[in-house]
């Protein structure tokens, strides 16, 4: 995924696109850019707020919205002329995002490919450090696994081809950078991606009050941790504490 | 797991690999990025439910060609099984592939891969007390989520039910033709990247013919056949995964994206299977053979009235009584061959299928 900062907003006029006969998919562009994401993300909440009767499920990712609905409850054009109408209640704004400052440990005993990616970089492991705890992202989307969130915004010193073949499983917490993007893995997998830190958050705890700790839409700066402090973190997050700050925008 | 508080017991004897318990699903966590998981043939699911009784969507157990083994303890339960062609018997006597039957204390039920079928559903009239994850019992092993710890059954496994319904006594034949489906056609609706495909591969695509893979898992199926080529490259940027999707991938090789789909994916999807072919093609073993026809949104939500208006007439039970089993109607119920060769006795002693005896399949 190439990620051009220069680009003109490549915000198109939405399209639907039928993911089957019980999932709509309302499309903004076909790029990972923060004005296409807004409009997502401002859809989602109108939708959110007063969710169409046959309505199920509405999931936000980088470029689109897709709406799961049960087609015996609601046909697809009253959803599409629903969704329509939603658009043009869309203000330019989404309300506030939350930000998040959330401790990240880059010692090489849990970044675990930090120095191989700096090394592909051609950066020192300081300097991969140091541009990459400097930088502020947007959460873009949550997937793949509970609490995952997916992050631009990274340097395009940072920008790293994605691995021809997955490695093994990452620890749970691993913050990941491939293909131009960052991620912040909450569950051990195996992935494609580069392991250059770990956080000691828990951005899903089933038996917290708020299960997911972040949404689409946030921003997020990592805070240099070091492994004693990692070890601190890790166990208070165990007991239930939310180690990582968070602050209106 | 705890059931002191609950009225009896499912025991789990021995089982196969991929017995989960699963309900209607996990739903309203996908933007979180968490997979709904659910029954791989909601169809079957649903049926087995309502045969004793349950609401459609209650949790049941599924079971894969791996098969299982349970009891009950600390009293009778009322169990339904349906789905694919399985091969049942309680306390060593051969059963209809769908049945309800009262389930007694220490009674063996066994389950096992029969002529056809890859998924079947054991319900039990009643609830089952095990803690849920976010609303959900559905078991999704790569999360750790529901069912079970997160996991699959194993031996030795005690789930707690507070059971309802009836007290009845008798054995019954479900009488579910509609979960015998032939699995030649299976319909989709194009998109929602087709237009990543230029029109020879979007016929190629429905032509076929395809096979299941022996690949494949409740995640996902994989498809042989012909290879599909892009038109305009194979990366897209990540977007929603709905169920029975279909993603290809750089390779040009379908993959069906099941229950235990991620929530999100980066490979352009050709098409998507419609709800109701979605547990037909669960149902298939690898090897079989099969091609897509394209529906639209109408015929698609045609098919899914259809099934609801079956669902909603209730499910006939053909009473069966033990004594009177004969080869003639064990082959009229379609049994596995072998099973209907010899006339089952009454007086088969319980003890191939106690706990005591060794385990054919252990995990």
């Amino acid at each position: 995924m190439k990620i051009d900062p220069d680009r003109v907003p490549a915000v198109t006029a939405p399209r639907f696109l039928d993911a089957g006969e019980a999932a709509l998919v309302v499309q903004f562009g076909d790029s990972v850019d923060p004005a296409i994401n807004d409009r997502v993300l401002a859809l989602d909440a109108v939708l959110r707020a007063d969710p169409p009767v046959g309505t199920c499920e509405f999931v936000p990712t980088y470029r689109s919205l897709m709406i799961h609905y049960d087609p015996l409850e609601i046909d697809r054009d009253t959803l599409v002329s629903i969704v329509g109408r939603a658009m043009g209640g869309v203000a330019e704004g989404r309300g506030a995002a939350a930000t998040w400052t959330l401790p990240c440990c880059y010692d090489p005993a849990l970044a675990e490919d930090l120095d191989e990616a700096a090394q592909i970089l051609g950066l020192t492991r300081d300097q991969a450090v140091a541009l990459h705890a400097n930088a502020t992202y947007r959460i873009y989307m949550c997937g793949f696994t509970p609490g995952q969130a997916y992050l631009g915004g990274v340097p395009d010193a940072l920008a790293i081809s994605r691995r021809p073949a997955p490695r093994p499983p990452h620890a749970a917490g691993a913050v990941l950078i491939g293909g131009g993007l960052c991620v912040v893995a909450p569950f051990a997998m195996p992935t494609g991606w580069y392991v250059i830190g770990r956080t000691p958050e828990r951005l899903y705890a089933a038996e917290r009050k708020d299960a997911f700790l972040i949404q689409a839409g946030d921003v997020l700066r990592f805070d240099p941790i070091d492994l004693a402090t990692f070890r601190d973190l890790e166990r208070r997050a165990a007991r239930g504490e939310i180690v990582a700050r968070k602050s209106a925008a | 797991m705890m059931a002191a508080a609950s009225e009896a017991i499912v025991r789990v004897l021995s089982a196969g690999p991929g017995a989960t318990l699963q309900d209607a699903g996990r739903h309203g966590y996908l933007r979180f990025g968490v997979t709904a998981a659910g029954p791989m043939d909601a169809l079957a699911h649903a049926t087995a439910n309502l045969a004793v009784g349950n609401p459609a969507g209650s949790t049941a157990l599924e079971i894969s060609v791996g098969g299982i083994d349970v009891t009950a303890e600390s009293g009778p339960l009322r169990v339904a099984v349906a789905g694919g062609e399985f091969t049942l018997s309680l306390d060593g006597r051969p059963l209809p592939a769908a049945a309800v039957l009262n389930l007694d204390e220490g009674a063996a039920l066994k389950i096992r891969a029969g002529r056809s079928g890859s998924w079947c559903y054991m319900a039990v009239a009643g609830r089952f007390v095990v803690p849920k994850v976010l609303g959900s019992h559905a078991t999704h092993t790569r999360t750790g989520f529901g069912g079970v710890d997160g996991r699959a059954l194993v031996a030795g496994d005690r789930l707690g039910i507070e059971r309802s319904g009836s007290s009845e006594q008798s054995i019954g034949a479900i009488v579910a033709p509609w979960l015998d489906r032939p699995v030649n056609v299976i319909r989709v609706v194009l998109g929602p990247q087709h237009d990543y495909f230029a029109d020879d591969q979007i016929a190629a695509f429905l032509a076929g013919p395809w096979s299941v893979s022996v690949k494949r898992d409740r995640m996902a199926y994989f498809l042989e056949g012909p290879r599909l080529t892009h038109a305009r490259g194979y990366n897209i940027v990540s977007d929603g995964i709905a169920l029975g999707a279909i993603q290809v991938p750089g390779d040009g090789r379908p993959i069906v994206l099941m229950a235990d789909r991620q929530s999100t994916g980066g490979y352009p999807k050709i098409a998507t299977i419609i709800g109701p072919d979605l547990g037909r093609l669960a149902q298939a073993r690898p090897g079989t053979t099969f091609r897509f026809e394209s529906v639209s949104i109408a015929q698609a939500v045609a098919a899914r009235r259809e099934e609801a208006a079956l669902l909603a007439r209730g499910i006939a039970v053909e009473p069966l009584v033990r004594a009177h089993f004969t080869s003639e109607f064990l082959l009229g119920l379609n049994l596995i061959d072998g099973v209907v060769a010899s006339t089952p006795s009454d007086d088969v002693p319980a003890a191939n299928t106690t706990e005591s005896d060794p385990v054919e399949h252990r995990t």
